[in-house]
């Protein structure tokens, strides 16, 4: 199946054009109507991360005419690990800047349009009409619902992928007659059951594969070519590298795709997700990275500050401080607290028995997990348990500067 | 029949990607999948019991949703169940 490129005029190919995609025209698959297609086409970009970032390389490599890229972030040396449109020297840049950089680098063709902002409810529609084809590549479920819903209600096909660690599924949404995210989820999961980024960890190498799978998806639907992923969701476990499809049929109740749609306007999906509104501190992923609890409670566990705690250590206070990190993560950066993974918690309470009424400071990386621990240990009968605000990385940023931070 | 269990989900089975539980539906294997490994019941289920929207269910190729009985399709030896969270990059819904 083709998407509807107008096919009335597409633009010609200069010499230097049909010189460097010589391999794209000798395919009879691709030939020169197919590489004027390309030409033609503009895709936008969401997110030039882990997925965005192969993915807009690949389209950029393969002559699409026009690129959107979404993202409000900056270039972090962390994001190195994976993102490989961006580099060393462009850390601290917009990343929709530092991508472009790399982009036109490969292909001064390019036609690139940056959107520095966060997608939502209030510009998606309008940010998304222009394009051809969407490209999901973010990592959060307000946005997944959203650029799903505005495909649907703008007839755009949305080629999809998602990571998590070493696994990764992939598919088309929104096309004609097939299946859109919401007919696969229709609702998404509770903010309570979400870990945060740290928590989850990912194979560099992961989304980029995913990323050029998205890629792959996007040209062929472009150029009318091979089968693409509509009514089918591609899972990729990295770890087995084992490949496998499964069928996703169009729900005919869906809200947003069925043949009585409720949802006939892009909603509120911060809410929809159950997340709060981010508060000053920017964008949602910004202020769940940064995790400073600022509330002083939160769901009954008091919040201490790294400062309280070292005070509290200092003096010597009859406190018990426990590590509920995952037990590779001690070798990094340790405040030298006994260690039970949050995981397996439940299952070892018995452990700790001894200090139920004693004051029990918990943390984790960054405040995520050791609020979770804090609420068994509650529901356990602990009767003084607080959550240290931030966890280890507020430590390293505030009180010791040494230790590293990952 | 063999049940494929997603990444996040291995912490509470013991590491396997794959397990093998009998079973003659869907319901049937699922229930002594928890019994088997009872951490995964709070991942899986609501407090009601009902199976998690954000967790899908294939048996072979086919969501269970969309066959005929459900969750009381009829399974065999040969079937594969496959469970498929919802993720978003660093997210999973279950863990």
């Amino acid at each position: 199946m083709a998407i509807a490129i107008e096919e009335v005029t597409l633009p010609k190919l200069t010499n230097e054009e049909i010189s460097r995609y010589s391999r794209h025209l000798i395919l009879p698959e691709v030939g020169m109507e197919g590489q004027q297609k390309l030409k033609a086409a503009k895709v936008l970009c969401v997110g030039t991360g882990g997925l965005g970032a192969p993915l807009a390389l690949y389209l950029a490599a393969a002559g699409v005419g026009t690129l959107g890229l979404v993202d409000f972030d900056t270039v972090d040396a962390s994001n190195l690990q994976r993102q490989v449109i961006h580099s060393t020297a462009t850390v601290g840049m917009l990343k929709v800047d530092s991508a472009e950089l790399m982009l036109k680098g490969l292909n001064p063709n390019l036609n690139v349009i940056k959107h520095n902002t966060m997608l939502t409810s209030a510009n998606a529609l309008d940010i998304l009409k222009d394009y051809d084809i969407i490209a999901d590549g973010t990592d959060n479920f307000q946005t997944r619902y959203l650029v799903n819903d505005a495909c649907v209600l703008l007839g755009k096909p949305n080629s999809y992928a998602s990571i998590f660690r070493f696994e990764g599924q992939a598919s088309i949404f929104g096309a004609k007659d097939g299946p859109c995210y919401r007919c696969l989820y229709p609702e998404p999961p509770p903010p309570g059951l979400v870990p945060s980024c740290a928590e989850g960890g990912v194979l560099g190498i992961l989304p980029g594969l995913l990323g050029v799978i998205q890629a792959t998806e996007t040209i062929k639907l472009i150029l009318g070519i091979g089968e693409p992923l509509v009514g089918r969701l591609l899972l990729v476990d990295a770890l087995g590298m084992s490949f496998r499809t499964l069928k996703l049929r169009k729900n005919p109740d869906c809200p947003v795709c069925g043949t009585h749609p409720t949802v006939t306007e892009l909603i509120d999906y911060d809410q929809f997700c159950g997340i709060e509104k981010p508060k000053d501190l920017g964008p949602l992923e910004i202020a769940q990275n940064k995790a400073v609890a600022e509330a002083a409670v939160v769901d009954g566990i008091p919040q201490m500050s790294v400062q309280t705690l070292k005070k509290k250590l200092d003096a010597k206070e009859n406190i018990f401080v426990l590590d509920v990190r995952e037990p590779h993560e001690v070798p990094i950066a340790s405040i030298g607290a006994p260690l039970i993974p949050v995981g397996s918690l439940a299952a070892r309470i018995a452990e700790i028995a001894s200090h139920k009424n004693d004051e029990v400071i918990i943390h984790c990386r960054s405040g995520a997990r050791s609020q979770k621990a804090a609420l068994i240990l509650k529901e356990a009968g602990f009767t003084n348990v607080s959550n240290l605000a931030g966890g280890i990385l507020a430590w390293a940023d505030n009180i010791d500067p040494s230790m590293p931070k990952y | 029949m063999k049940i494929h269990i997603p990444t996040p989900l291995r912490t509470y089975t013991g590491g396997q990607e794959t397990v093998n539980v009998p079973g003659s539906t869907v319901s049937g294997v699922l229930a002594q999948l928890t019994k088997d490994y009872p951490a995964l019941q709070a991942n899986l289920f609501t407090p009601e019991g009902k199976l998690r929207s954000f967790v899908n269910l294939y048996l072979n190729e086919d969501d269970i949703r969309y066959l005929p009985a459900k969750e009381d399709s009829p399974t065999q030896d040969g079937d594969e169940l496959t469970i498929i969270p919802s993720i978003a990059g660093g997210y999973c819904c279950c863990r």
